[in-house]
């Protein structure tokens, strides 16, 4: 690794006219993807680098996206913040509210470059754009979350095809367990599937005001809605044994369960559709569909998972014209397919998505199936409810709604009385949350 | 002849406390003072603007049930991790000082575990007590329900206890068998001559003799337990199952670090601060009373 970093940086200066490397105006990148992501994510940097001389981007690994977060907001205070952040999901409304980033689109227009926002795929630019529909940062790793089934094994029990509706999905599951199958689905009390994506694909409110973005003081609402009836049906499923808890603390991670051919079905981020090709028992057919959906419900578009990437404010402007241009570098069709390519993201333009198509990408058999994630995404157009979610302190919520699900499914309280009291511990958060921005606006 | 060193300006000795009282205040005070700050204000993560908000933040810390769960914990943790861990540490410490069998050996392997990272000695558990795949999972074959800690709040904190036990134990063997050896030998003989047997000898002469190393560990197993789970409750069961691990270091580590709720977490580490004083203070008032220091 250290060889291959010197060896790149010996060359990338062979490359470059000494002169102008002297030249170049070098500014900051934080992340929080490790392992191959954060390879690639270097050699997207690298690539960046290579095909201009202006600029030299320089990409750090934070570890993980809340250290990337808490890392960025420790710099910054002191002054020494990266001129590039990377943000998840659950961090970006605090930095909505506060005065701390450059907004994507001024960035873009005061340095010159033409951005058509309405490139963007519209499930994702709706979840990082404010309550008025403007991106103010820009989309980078997204995914959504798919159901990963075992061909194999449907195969046994005469099915050719992935259940669409959750009624066929629980009939499947009996059939595998039937089958002799020990673990039908593998589920890690993650709120984001069955919770979130749940929510957005049935157009149910997870807390009032449109999820958040209408105002801060929206509250939860995911205990009075259809939500509860599925939770039920899957603690149910969960007590028949048809859904195995599969963590690190038991052994075996959810993703590890299913490529090891222990699990047969798991929802999952489109993010891993990658690791899990590359880690599978050798010979196992598998592939991914779109989430199930209630039968006689409308289905509708499902929420990005991901993170995108904010200016920070308190740089020169020299180092915003270098960061510019690496927005303007990353939009590019063809930094899209790179991406993809080696990652298991989904590009976040429909320009990326038909130029990848146009590519053939994905007609060939590793990156087959990652289309449903943009079918997806594109389910329906995006709704009040389907937009996505804006709470703040929304990982402590989503903690609080974790534990509720640990307790419901380990028999301590009913599936009712932990969501109540989980939604009545969020909202507090919420109320916490609001107070501390007083008289601050929804962006 | 004036028998004491002194100096002869008030300036020289200032000079030598100096550096001292920079380092405690940039690395202790200021932090302390800036987390009280906070503790009393909202504080927004990325800045701009904190307002005052007096008491509440410590009201909503002391009205949350799970903030006195977490207390709790932290108290049950502390006892029995200070038992288990100066408990054998003393058992191996007594039996490697009799010069049993291979005792050197033993001396080296037993301070081992205190060099491993918490982080890593939490990996190497959270696979020993893993129930598909460790040492655990030809016990729970036969029944589920036997032992599972990623749903079982007890299991969970038992395996907790057992790995942080381990890796101090190893600390507290170091202090027993240095103040053991640091008996005079003459005094174990001349008890052996008079005929008392050796469990006669470690109670009557060995552990009153080595009292003052005794209260030095149970002050240092209480504070550190407080403040040192954190790297084997993150690696282990991020305060999981449904809090059930969640002591107050890792509450203010989540809520703080990772919800962005910097004002609860400044509170949270000001009532863990004064909860540390108070019991160290009850020590050196109660306990140290029993002591002789020879």
């Amino acid at each position: 690794m250290l060889k291959r970093l010197l060896l790149s940086a010996t060359l990338s200066t062979i490359l470059v006219a000494p002169a102008l490397a002297a030249d170049r105006v070098k500014f900051d990148f934080w992340h929080g993807l490790t392992g191959n992501l954060g390879e690639v994510v270097a050699e997207v940097c690298k690539r960046f680098n290579d095909s201009q001389s202006d600029f030299e981007i320089v990409c750090t690994s934070q570890g993980s996206y809340p250290n990337a977060l808490q890392n960025a907001i420790a710099a910054y205070r002191a002054k020494k913040g990266p001129t590039i952040v990377q943000i998840f999901d659950a961090g970006t409304l605090d930095l909505m509210l506060s005065e701390a980033y450059v907004p994507a689109r001024k960035l873009m227009e005061d340095n010159g470059y033409k951005i058509n926002w309405d490139d963007y795929v519209p499930a994702i630019s709706n979840y990082y754009a404010d309550s008025k529909g403007v991106l103010n940062s820009f989309p980078f790793n997204s995914s959504t979350a798919l159901m990963y089934w075992n061909k194999d094994a449907f195969a046994k029990i005469g099915k050719t095809e992935a259940p669409k509706t959750w009624e066929e999905t629980f009939e499947s599951l009996k059939a595998l367990k039937s089958a002799g199958y020990e673990c039908p689905m593998g589920w890690e009390n993650d709120t984001w599937q069955i919770m979130e994506q749940f929510s957005a694909i049935h157009a149910l409110p997870i807390a009032t005001k449109g999820n958040g973005y209408q105002g801060l003081d929206a509250e939860l609402q995911v205990n009075k809605t259809k939500f509860m009836e599925y939770l039920k049906l899957f603690k149910k499923g969960y007590d028949d044994g048809l859904i195995k808890i599969k963590s690190p603390e038991t052994g075996e991670d959810v993703d590890q369960a299913f490529a090891n051919g222990n699990c047969q079905m798991m929802m999952e981020s489109v993010a891993d559709h990658g690791s899990i090709g590359k880690t599978q028992k050798a010979g196992m057919n598998w592939d991914v569909a779109m989430l199930p959906v209630m039968a006689g419900m409308e289905r509708h578009n499902s929420f990005v998972g991901g993170a995108s990437l904010w200016a920070l404010q308190g740089k020169t402007p020299a180092e915003y014209k270098g960061a510019a241009a690496f927005f303007n570098f990353i939009a590019k069709p063809e930094s899209a397919l790179f991406w993809s390519t080696n990652t298991g993201y989904i590009p976040v333009t429909k320009s990326g998505f038909e130029f990848m198509k146009a590519q053939g990408f994905y007609d060939k058999a590793p990156f087959k199936g990652r289309e449903v994630a943009i079918v997806s995404l594109n389910a329906s157009p995006v709704t009040e409810y389907t937009r996505g979610i804006r709470l703040g302190g929304f990982t402590q919520v989503r903690k609080e709604i974790r534990d509720a699900f640990t307790e419901i499914f380990s028999n301590k309280v009913t599936v009712d009385d932990g969501m109540n009291s989980a939604v009545e511990r969020g909202n507090a958060v919420l109320r916490k949350f609001e107070k501390t921005y007083a008289g601050k606006a929804m962006p | 002849m004036e028998k004491r060193a002194t100096f002869s300006k008030t300036s020289v000795g200032v000079m030598f406390v100096l550096p001292q009282i920079l380092l405690v205040f940039t690395f202790f005070y200021w932090p302390t003072g800036a987390a009280l700050y906070w503790a009393f204000t909202l504080e927004r993560p990325w800045g701009g603007g904190n307002e005052w908000v007096g008491l509440d933040n410590f009201r909503q810390v002391f009205a949350d049930r799970a903030y006195w769960g977490s207390i709790s914990r932290s108290i049950i943790f502390a006892g029995a991790t200070s038992f288990l861990s100066m408990g054998f540490g003393l058992l191996l410490a007594v039996a490697c000082d009799r010069g049993l069998k291979f005792y050197q050996a033993f001396r080296t392997v037993f301070v081992w575990p205190y060099a491993v990272v918490a982080p890593a000695a939490a990996l190497a558990f959270r696979f020993i007590f893993a129930p598909e795949a460790g040492i655990f999972s030809a016990l729970v074959k036969s029944n589920h329900e036997f032992w599972n800690p990623a749903q079982n709040g007890y299991h969970a904190m038992t395996m907790i206890i057992v790995c942080y036990s381990w890796k101090y134990a190893a600390y507290c063997f170091i202090f027993f068998l240095a103040a053991l050896q640091a008996i005079p030998r003459s005094v174990i003989e001349a008890s052996a001559l008079d005929g008392a047997g050796v469990l006669r000898r470690v109670r009557d002469i060995q552990l009153p003799l080595i009292t003052p190393t005794f209260f030095f560990l149970l002050v240092i197993s209480i504070t550190d337990s407080f403040q040192d789970s954190f790297g084997i409750v993150d690696v282990m069961t991020d305060g999981g199952p449904a809090k059930a691990t969640e002591f107050m270091v890792y509450k203010i580590y989540f809520d703080g670090f990772r919800g962005l709720d910097y004002s609860g977490a400044a509170a949270q580490s000001i009532v863990l601060m004064f909860l540390m004083m108070v019991l160290t203070f009850f020590q050196f008032r109660f306990i140290e009373r029993r002591i002789h220091y020879s």
